[in-house]
């Protein structure tokens, strides 16, 4: 663990950049991850970022296949907002844990 | 009489079962167990089929050589539980009353979860091997096979038994090599994970087998769709794959009757605390194998050592006694890799499968994270330590908790 400072705020973020407190979190943040892994945000993006966040702070686990199901994106637009990391990606910058593929 | 209720007679119902009955007055305690399906199927002797190694008859015997003669059976598909209401509906309209329930109603492949698999090369080229009917049709497909591009999907987590797709190509480069055309025949990996494995030493180590083997390696591969009429498999990234023959594990998802229950997450898996393995909802349920959401491996070996905390915990439960016993994740798999060699990992929920040797420290006789004729053996002897002592619900010489002697951090 180590603190970090992203858009002028202090957070705590795990070895591999994801933040230890989704409290923490702010659209600033978000948009300066966001950028360093290419992508800018736009409303559609924040849509998922959000849901994400509630469905974590119900304790959920969440799925490329959860995501896809939810009515706010499909695995495909998921795919488009977020290349190349459409869970990883986009739970970086929404602010919660790295998902587990339960192995 | 008071009594306890166990959905499904895989595994772990079965193995539950014999430990309670071993356990609890019988004058106290009416103990019943449901199952639809009257066959039982040593389920990690299906990677073996389509090599020829097994045949249908090494992995079936009837439920009921397994099951203590005192105990109720019921052979019925369930619709549904009611915690609030201490009910089990069966199929039909039958209702069960339990003052106890472990759910075990296990995992199930869904097919027809993916757009063009269950089409028209269904059991022609392209197959699962985790039913029997698959295991056979696709040893049927190797008797004649001259050469091509054979794949082997995982288009989802969670799934049944994590490194068996890993041991099916190991055995496919065997098997080809034995037949004089593994030079003709292209050995695919597609995954949708980052690499052959989640935990990171275990991905080095086996990614190096699948080198050493010629094995490509197609990683962070989600699929999308199969296309029958060109045989190509494609991902959501827009990416492609040619196959002649298709392995596939399909979607795996927990029964429907949990979905009807109410008690499951979106796929179906029943939300368990996975310490303790009592349901999240209701204090007089259990759950174990799986059928339960808790992060770890749906395998055999999972359930066993998860047995042994349920046991602690529902007898606890039943005496009005805090819960006490925890369960680490414990998972201990052997990977056939071919040439009579195998290897071995032994992990839980916080520490990956490390290197070293199992389960006496420094002295084995298996070597974890190692590729050895030992550890194949080890497999071998499983199938009757299946049948014999894991079934029968009695001791085996392993601790449910998994041991860091033995292991190097590396």
């Amino acid at each position: 663990m180590a603190v970090k400072t992203i858009a002028g705020v202090q957070v705590n973020v795990s070895d591999d950049g994801y933040l230890e407190d989704m409290d923490q979190w702010n659209e600033d943040i978000a948009k300066e991850i966001a950028s360093g892994l290419g992508i800018e945000l736009t409303d559609e993006h924040f849509k998922v970022l959000n849901y994400l966040r509630e469905k974590t702070k119900e304790g959920a686990s969440l799925s490329i296949r959860s995501v896809g199901k939810s009515g706010i994106v499909d695995v495909k637009g998921l795919y488009k907002l977020f290349p190349k990391g459409p869970l990883k990606f986009s739970s970086k910058i929404a602010g919660i844990p790295k998902p587990t593929s339960c192995i | 009489m008071k009594k306890l209720l166990i959905l499904g007679a895989g595994t772990a119902g079965t193995m539950m079962l014999n430990k309670l009955y071993n356990e609890l007055e019988r004058e106290e305690w009416e103990i019943t167990i449901v199952d639809q399906f009257k066959t039982h199927y040593y389920q990690p002797g299906f990677l073996f089929i389509p090599f020829g190694i097994y045949s249908k008859q090494d992995v079936i015997k009837p439920k009921y050589d397994f099951f203590p003669p005192g105990a109720n059976v019921i052979f019925s598909p369930i619709d549904k539980i009611v915690g609030e209401e201490n009910k089990v509906y069966l199929e039909g309209g039958k209702v069960l009353n339990y003052d106890f329930l472990i759910i075990a109603t296990g995992t199930q492949t869904r097919p027809g979860e993916t757009e063009g698999l269950k089409d028209k090369l269904w059991y022609k080229d392209i197959f699962d091997f985790y039913t029997v009917e698959g295991a056979m049709a696709l040893h049927q497909r190797f008797k004649d096979f001259e050469g091509g591009d054979l794949v082997m999907c995982i288009p989802e987590v969670p799934y049944k038994c994590p490194v068996a797709p890993l041991e099916f190509v190991f055995l496919a480069d065997a098997y080809f090599t034995g037949k004089g055309i593994r030079d003709k025949v292209n050995i695919k990996f597609v995954t949708l994970m980052s690499g052959v494995f989640t935990k990171p030493v275990a991905t080095k180590v086996l990614g190096g087998i699948m080198e050493e083997k010629n094995i490509e390696v197609i990683s962070d591969f989600y699929l999308s769709h199969i296309d029958n009429e060109n045989k190509k498999i494609f991902s959501y990234d827009e990416r492609e794959v040619s196959f002649d023959i298709l392995t596939i594990v399909p979607v795996n998802m927990g029964s429907e009757m949990v979905a009807r229950s109410g008690m499951g997450d979106d796929m179906n898996f029943v939300k368990t605390d996975k310490y303790t393995l009592q349901s999240e909802q209701f204090e007089n349920i259990f759950v174990i194998g799986d059928a339960a959401n808790f992060p770890t491996s749906k395998a055999g070996s999972v359930a066993h050592f998860a047995g042994e905390i349920l046991f602690e915990n529902i007898l606890s439960a039943m005496e009005g006694r805090p819960l006490q016993a925890k369960f680490d994740g414990h998972a201990n798999c052997y990977i056939e890799t071919g040439f009579g060699k195998g290897a071995l990992i032994d992990f839980n929920y916080d520490t990956e499968p490390l290197p070293g040797t199992f389960p006496l420290p420094g002295i084995g006789p298996f070597g974890l994270l190692k590729n050895t004729k030992m550890n194949h053996y080890g497999k071998v002897m499983f199938r009757w330590i299946y049948w014999h002592i894991l079934l029968k619900g009695k001791e085996l010489p392993i601790e449910a908790d998994m041991s860091m002697a033995g292991k190097k951090r590396v």
